[in-house]
């Protein structure tokens, strides 16, 4: 039999080099990958990319673009990435965040001259506590009967949507919107601040100040280390004394909350009133970034950026007639090559010849 | 003599990191039954390995009547008549035995012939006295029926050498006693089987010829005659064993554990500690023996606050603590080894650093309100890998790739460290090589002369009677059994294990029938 054969040998310990380089040639793969669909609808790739480029993060509008982008998914990212830690797969930051726009939204539209230093505060707890109570409906039921957490929060994701609906189209609609399913937009005090006059608002800060907080957590905290033992093997956590149940509920507790202020923020920060479909998918979006940043807490806040940066490109080469799927596309397979290439930092490919004899080195 | 049928010359098979067999060369004979004999991790596996066209050696020959061999695969050595029954069966347990015995043959049909297939085989059975029912589904089969699918499988392929992996390790002791009846009976006709194992008593028992393997290399070679225990195990080890310990003989104090008529479920709900009572003492070893599933590890749940008592108390030091949470009782110093080191006693993915304060992270020692102590964590593993000699090439390491051995010092580590009032420890020799188990022995027997009090949950009655002071054994549920060590007689116990009653109850019973 004339011909070469490899076979693939387990690594002692991950490759840091591959680590670094995997998601590099992932992201070069997937440009590759988009460029072959591009080339086929009958476009430039080239010209698209480089289009996508210059408007998400090549000009000062795009930048900011990019920044408003990425603070909502930095922010669920984070709040799924604390359920993920523990094994709990939380696919619900999408309601959690409409649960906590609601949350936030029925303040300012029910007492609308509270003052600032009422409101802001007011809205946060909200948002927070709303996000979080829409987790531990589903943390409930796990906790007690071990009911699958990846349907119910999925499920209660359409739910807590159908409901900003319902309120936006009735109750809760402007009567001066022209019957848009809109709410009327918040008093001054309710909106969070702007970075200088640009549209980046305040809720950047909740996010740099929650990844601190979460890689001092995962690392160096006693609760953390309860979490990361809970995570890797239940049996051994009821051994040592943990709680599990109550750290189900603690956990996915803290998780929605961290996605409600994400909602909160993004009423409060850019629309200034809630609406039918204040997200484009944060929610779901949130779960590649956390899974792609290894729940590293900094390596999230890239990888947000990032993400936000493909969104806004993908909306601005629309301009050319491509369909913004494309950025969706481009995530899916960034995704599936940094997935497939994980099996390069743990293992390693060993060339043989013909007589059997080892090629690589 | 004739010429080996099989000669192995100086196999070389490396590993990243390790050598796992280094020149090793073995002869085997037609009609010999050979053992392979080794601690864990000294390469025998790899070495028969090798010769099944699993791996690929790095160096050496394999000759076949003098002819020098290259096995691309197992298709390869299966074709040259050698045949592997794996520790872990490769059967497709949906379905009949018929369909495993012929799975990836070449040159049949796409129909399979049964007739034609019935009458080989039980030919084959004829020849070795091996029988088996073709239309069974392998699902259906004990463990014992489904290695002998395994083995007539390779005879039905033409195996010549049928090497088989610690054949016994899943059976019952009457199931080893039969396949050793149709080893020897394979043997007298002609085959050569090589027998993997690590137990010296079966190498006593059945091989013609034993080579011995130590740390990847060819420790020697012993014939028939040559074969004692003794001199195996210096060979094995590489130096002599203790065939008994010194016991600390000084008394045993108050009473520290008591199980008072306890019930509990077991994970399906059904009874399984019936009326369960006994007690431990201070600076005593109790050995409880007993068939594994007998309701050892849920008594030892039960003791750990990992089960739920029903009914009656579990007392330490005289106060109750039934159905207390685990970490109550384990700050009330119970400390507990389990059966399953890896997954319960030990966390897989985390390191020797987390691995070791499990149980203690929350101690002001090793935590404040907020953060854990990293220094003193450290220092804690430093400490501990040290003093319990953890063979460990990082502390940053995931615990996983340890061996059984080091993975049992390291929770014994832990356990130990926490000066526990009571230690219960399940089957903690299992799977372990001499050098190990030795090792983990003195650490019981050095933990009994600090006060503590022992519950050893065993299956391996020779450990049980090294170590234990009184010997217990327990059936059903229930103790049927409580001896001191020295009024213990091994033969009793082993028929109590059973389930037989007390052959002096027997007795006594009988003797009215005669007046």
């Amino acid at each position: 039999m004339n011909r070469l054969t490899f076979k693939l040998e387990k690594r002692l310990a991950p490759s840091p080099v591959m680590v670094f380089i995997i998601p590099l040639i992932s992201v070069l793969l997937a440009l590759l990958l988009g460029g072959i669909f591009l080339v086929l609808t009958g476009e430039e790739p080239l010209t698209i990319y480089l289009l996508m480029f210059e408007d998400s993060l090549g000009s000062k509008y795009g930048l900011t673009e990019t920044m408003v982008k990425a603070i909502p998914l930095m922010l669920t990212s984070l709040g799924v990435s604390l359920a993920f830690k523990m094994k709990l797969w939380n696919i619900g930051a999408e309601g959690q965040f409409y649960m906590g726009a609601m949350a936030a939204t029925w303040l300012p539209l029910t007492y609308p001259s509270l003052p600032v230093y009422f409101m802001l505060p007011g809205m946060i707890m909200l948002g927070m506590i709303a996000g979080g109570l829409w987790a531990l409906l589903t943390a409930i039921p796990r906790a007690i009967w071990k009911v699958n957490e990846i349907i119910t929060t999925l499920m209660l994701n359409y739910v807590a949507i159908l409901w900003v609906d319902f309120l936006v189209y009735g109750p809760w609609r402007d009567p001066d919107g022209s019957n848009f399913p809109i709410t009327a937009s918040f008093s001054e005090a309710a909106r969070l601040p702007g970075l200088g006059d640009s549209r980046i608002h305040t809720g950047l800060f909740f996010a740099l100040a929650l990844a601190v907080i979460l890689a001092v957590v995962f690392k160096y905290s006693r609760w953390g280390y309860s979490i990361n033992v809970i995570g890797s093997s239940e049996r051994a956590a009821r051994y040592a004394g943990m709680s599990i149940k109550r750290n189900i509920l603690l956990v996915m507790f803290l998780s929605g909350a961290i996605s409600g202020l994400a909602g909160m923020a993004e009423v409060s920060g850019i629309i200034g009133k809630l609406q039918h479909g204040i997200s484009p998918g944060y929610g779901y979006t949130a779960i590649i970034i956390a899974w792609l940043s290894k729940l590293n807490p900094v390596a999230i806040l890239i990888v947000s950026v990032l993400f936000g940066a493909l969104q806004v490109g993908g909306y601005a080469v629309q301009v050319e007639g491509v369909p913004a799927a494309v950025a969706t596309m481009l995530q899916g397979s960034i995704l599936f090559f940094v997935l497939g290439g994980e099996i390069l930092t743990n293992y390693r490919v060993k060339l043989f010849g013909q007589k059997g004899e080892e090629l690589s080195k | 003599m004739n010429q080996a049928l099989i000669q192995l010359k100086g196999i070389v098979k490396t590993f990243p990191g390790v050598i796992a067999n280094d020149h090793v060369d073995l002869d085997i004979n037609p009609g010999e039954i050979h053992a392979i004999l080794g601690e864990n991790g000294s390469g025998k596996s790899t070495l028969m390995s090798v010769l099944a066209g699993l791996y690929k050696p790095d160096g050496g020959k394999i000759l076949i009547n003098g002819v020098e061999q290259r096995f691309r695969s197992p298709r390869d050595a299966i074709a040259s008549g050698i045949g592997m029954v794996h520790q872990h069966f490769k059967l497709v347990e949906p379905f009949t035995v018929a369909e495993n015995i012929t799975l990836g043959e070449k040159g049949n049909s796409f129909f399979l012939s049964n007739k034609e297939l019935k009458a080989t085989i039980s030919e084959l059975g004829k020849k070795y006295g091996l029988e088996i029912n073709l239309n069974a589904k392998v699902w259906q089969l004990s463990v014992g029926e489904k290695q002998r699918v395994e083995i007539v499988r390779m005879l039905y392929r033409g195996s010549k050498v049928l090497i088989l992996d610690e054949p016994t390790a899943v059976l019952t002791p009457q199931e080893a006693g039969e396949l050793f009846d149709n080893l020897r009976r394979m043997a007298s006709v002609g085959c050569a089987v090589v027998l993997i194992t690590h137990k010296l008593n079966e190498v006593e028992a059945i091989a013609d010829r034993v080579t011995v393997l130590r740390q990847g290399k060819l420790a020697g070679v012993l014939e028939r005659g040559q074969i004692n225990a003794k001199e195996m195990v210096n060979m094995m080890v590489g130096r002599a064993v203790a065939s008994k310990y010194d016991r600390d003989s000084s008394p045993v104090g108050g009473v520290v554990l008591e199980l008072d008529k306890v019930n509990a479920f077991n994970d399906m709900g059904l009874p399984c500690l019936r009326e369960m009572s006994l007690s431990v003492r201070e600076g005593e070893i109790l050995g409880l023996a007993g068939v594994s599933g007998n309701g050892q590890r849920e008594m030892a749940e039960v003791i750990a606050g990992l089960r739920r008592v029903e009914s009656g108390k579990v007392l330490l030091n005289n106060g109750n603590i039934s159905n207390l949470s685990p970490r109550t009782i384990i700050d009330l110093g119970v400390a507990y080894v389990p059966e399953d080191r890896l997954g319960m006693g030990l966390v897989p993915e985390l390191n020797a650093l987390e691995n070791l304060i499990l149980k203690n992270y929350h101690q002001p020692e090793y935590s404040g309100r907020w953060l854990l102590k990293s220094k003193a964590v450290e220092r804690n593993a430093e400490t501990l890998v040290q003093q319990y000699q953890v063979k460990i090439s990082s502390l940053r390491q995931p615990v996983k790739v340890l061996s059984g051995g080091n993975l049992q010092k390291l929770l014994l580590a832990r356990e130990i460290s926490s000066s526990p009032k009571l230690m219960v420890v399940i089957y903690p020799a299992r799977g372990l090589d001499i050098g190990a188990t030795e090792a983990v022995h003195k650490l019981l027997l050095e933990l009994k002369t600090r006060k503590t009090a022992i519950l050893l949950i065993s299956e391996d009655l020779d450990e049980i009677f090294k170590l234990a002071d009184r010997v217990g054994v327990v059936f059903d549920g229930q103790l049927t059994g409580d001896f001191p060590v020295e009024e213990a007689d091994l033969e009793e116990v082993g028929l109590l294990m059973t389930g037989s009653r007390s052959t002096r109850e027997r007795v006594k019973d009988d003797e009215p029938a005669h007046i």
